[in-house]
């Protein structure tokens, strides 16, 4: 991933509306701006500019279905990120972390 | 609501941008040799036509951890090479999943800005909760990997440095 795909990534993220739209489609995928536009206090036209800056960097994926377009959260680029500084050196030391975890909480609950 | 959402369209969508040929792409996909080099690392074998047979074997660390041979069968619905590949994919080392049926799987590479290709994956999940939440990465903190955002991530590694993201 060049510098600039990542730059896109974290200047699309540093924003609170944003990483609420990436919530929502977490929570449920494939919404139509609409639908967004429905859970939030925001013009159509303001959501549709915080639509096209995830889109740009990737992190929102648009289909069309039929007449409607459809937006979908994808993960890839945050995972690129993960992988490329956190996977390589740290996750065998965090499963070990989460499997601890479960046992201990198994043990006391 | 368990049995709404059982009956909720679920469709996930995967795209990564990989500085290759649509061509290698397309072999790293479809190539046993290259598919047990990224993702779950196991051979992916296809019968590339209409109604061909696809089967996904396991690696020999799922088989050292007690998986059967088989991982993962389908049934290839398009394939239109390097472009697109539609198959029927389902997860066979979990009785729970083999219950929830076949998804459908879509692989798009189209040419993107130079050198770089544009690869989407769409998995029409619908029907098959545990599944979904096993290609989504919940599962992955329970040692089941990171599902397609993983895969993704390890191919374009792959393809771009040539080297396996785990040795």
């Amino acid at each position: 991933m060049s510098s600039n795909d990542d730059d896109r990534v974290f200047k699309a993220l540093a924003d609170p509306t944003r990483r609420f739209l990436l919530d929502r489609l977490h929570e449920r995928d494939g919404r139509t701006l609409t639908e967004l536009e429905s859970e939030i206090e925001m013009s159509r036209f303001g959501v549709m500019k915080h639509l096209r800056v995830l889109e740009d960097a990737g992190l929102v994926v648009a289909q069309r279905s039929g007449r409607e377009k459809l937006h979908f959260l994808n993960p890839v680029p945050i995972r690129l990120i993960h992988d490329r500084w956190i996977d390589k050196y740290t996750e065998r030391r965090v499963s070990a972390l989460v499997d601890l975890k479960n046992e201990l909480e198994g043990k006391t609950g | 609501m368990t049995t709404m959402e059982q009956t909720t369209e679920t469709i996930q969508v995967y795209r990564v941008y990989i500085r290759a040929t649509p061509e290698a792409i397309w072999t790293a996909i479809t190539d046993p040799d290259w598919t047990e080099r990224f993702g779950y690392g196991g051979r992916g074998e296809y019968d590339l036509r209409p109604g061909g047979a696809y089967r996904g074997w396991t690696s020999e660390e799922m088989r050292a951890n007690g998986a059967p041979d088989l991982g993962v069968d389908g049934e290839v619905i398009e394939c239109d090479a390097p472009h697109r590949l539609v198959q029927t994919w389902r997860m066979v080392m979990d009785e729970a999943m083999v219950a929830q049926g076949f998804t459908r799987l879509t692989y798009e590479i189209e040419p993107g800005q130079g050198d770089v290709t544009k690869l989407t994956v769409t998995h029409d999940l619908t029907g098959a909760p545990r599944l979904a939440a096993l290609m989504n990465g919940e599962l992955e903190a329970q040692g089941a990997g990171g599902g397609w955002a993983w895969v993704l991530s390890s191919l374009k590694t792959l393809l771009e440095t040539g080297e396996p993201i785990r040795p």
